[in-house]
């Protein structure tokens, strides 16, 4: 089981390595930082979405976005897709799951991670 | 033996390798960082993916079909939801860590409901993870976004039931 799993997983550190290459830290603040509203939501929801940055990256960057003053919902939307969407690692979870549970996952976790930014954007 | 499936299989490992061999060589530093990056989720990976597997492994060799069906599968109730979180809460690593003790369970008899309620648990409320996040985000932030996301995993974990096959199974 672990060899047929072994060459998604290293194309998958592959794609994460030259993503984060080409979209450093910086750029992350930049895109979630500018805007705020409705449109905020949408910036972080996509980023978060394709993005492929692990938890220990993530949490530091969303902690530079709070003290930006980027919105709570923003940043809750941002953290949320990030950790339960995964465009890019689709094709992995599509072997497990299938196309139709795998796509249904990421679209309901998509809405999920909207709801819970406008929860904490009531609450917070 | 390196067969033509083989081959297929790891076409973009391969060429990324090509890629960082040649960037060692010329000392490109696009390539050099990559390779940093590379190698610091490589580590990750072997030192936490071998204990999902062993976990997996244990789970098949200890933990008898009728156990798994009884306590997580078709109507276990809340209780097995409960167990569900608790396995999901305690664990740690990226999602597709998850995928393979996803597996085992589907294959145990584990319901659809159950199935997805862990992932949804593994992939944001690891007390591991949790831990970190309060670090840099606050206590706060962290158990509201905890308390927001669980309903939502659990409304995910009825509606992916309702939707897929009765006999819907994870494979590999």
């Amino acid at each position: 089981m672990f060899f047929d799993l072994l060459p998604s997983l290293l194309t998958v550190l592959a794609l994460v390595s030259v993503f984060l290459y080409l979209v450093p830290d910086e750029t992350i603040i930049l895109l979630l930082g500018s805007k705020s509203g409705a449109m905020g939501i949408a910036i972080a929801a996509m980023v978060g979405s394709i993005a492929l940055i692990p938890a220990f990256i993530a949490f530091p960057i969303a902690k530079i976005l709070m003290v930006k003053g980027v919105s709570y919902p923003v940043v809750a939307v941002f953290i949320t897709t990030l950790i339960m969407v995964g465009v890019l690692t689709l094709p992995i979870e599509i072997k497990y799951f299938g196309k139709k549970a795998a796509l249904m996952r990421n679209g309901l976790s998509f809405f999920g991670a909207l709801i819970v930014g406008l929860l904490i954007g009531i609450f917070l | 033996m390196i067969g033509k499936n083989h081959l297929k299989a790891y076409f973009w490992t391969i060429l990324f390798a090509i890629f960082i061999i040649g960037s060692l060589a010329l000392s490109f530093d696009p390539g050099l960082k990559i390779y940093a990056n590379f190698s610091e989720f490589f580590l990750e990976m072997i030192t936490f993916l071998p204990l999902m597997f062993l976990l997996v492994g244990l789970f098949d060799v200890w933990i008898p079909k009728e156990k798994i069906e009884k306590h997580i599968g078709h109507g276990s109730g809340i209780g097995g939801t409960l167990w569900v979180i608790l396995l999901a809460t305690l664990q740690a690593g990226p999602l597709y860590g998850a995928f393979p003790v996803a597996y085992i369970l589907s294959q145990k008899g584990a319901s659809v409901r159950n199935i997805f309620i862990y992932l949804g648990v593994f992939s944001a409320m690891k007390i591991p993870m949790l831990t970190f996040e309060i670090g840099f985000l606050g206590l706060k932030f962290s158990i509201l976004r905890t308390l927001f996301s669980l309903p939502i995993f659990i409304t995910i974990g009825f509606i992916m039931e309702r939707y897929l096959d009765k006999d819907y199974k994870v494979t590999t």
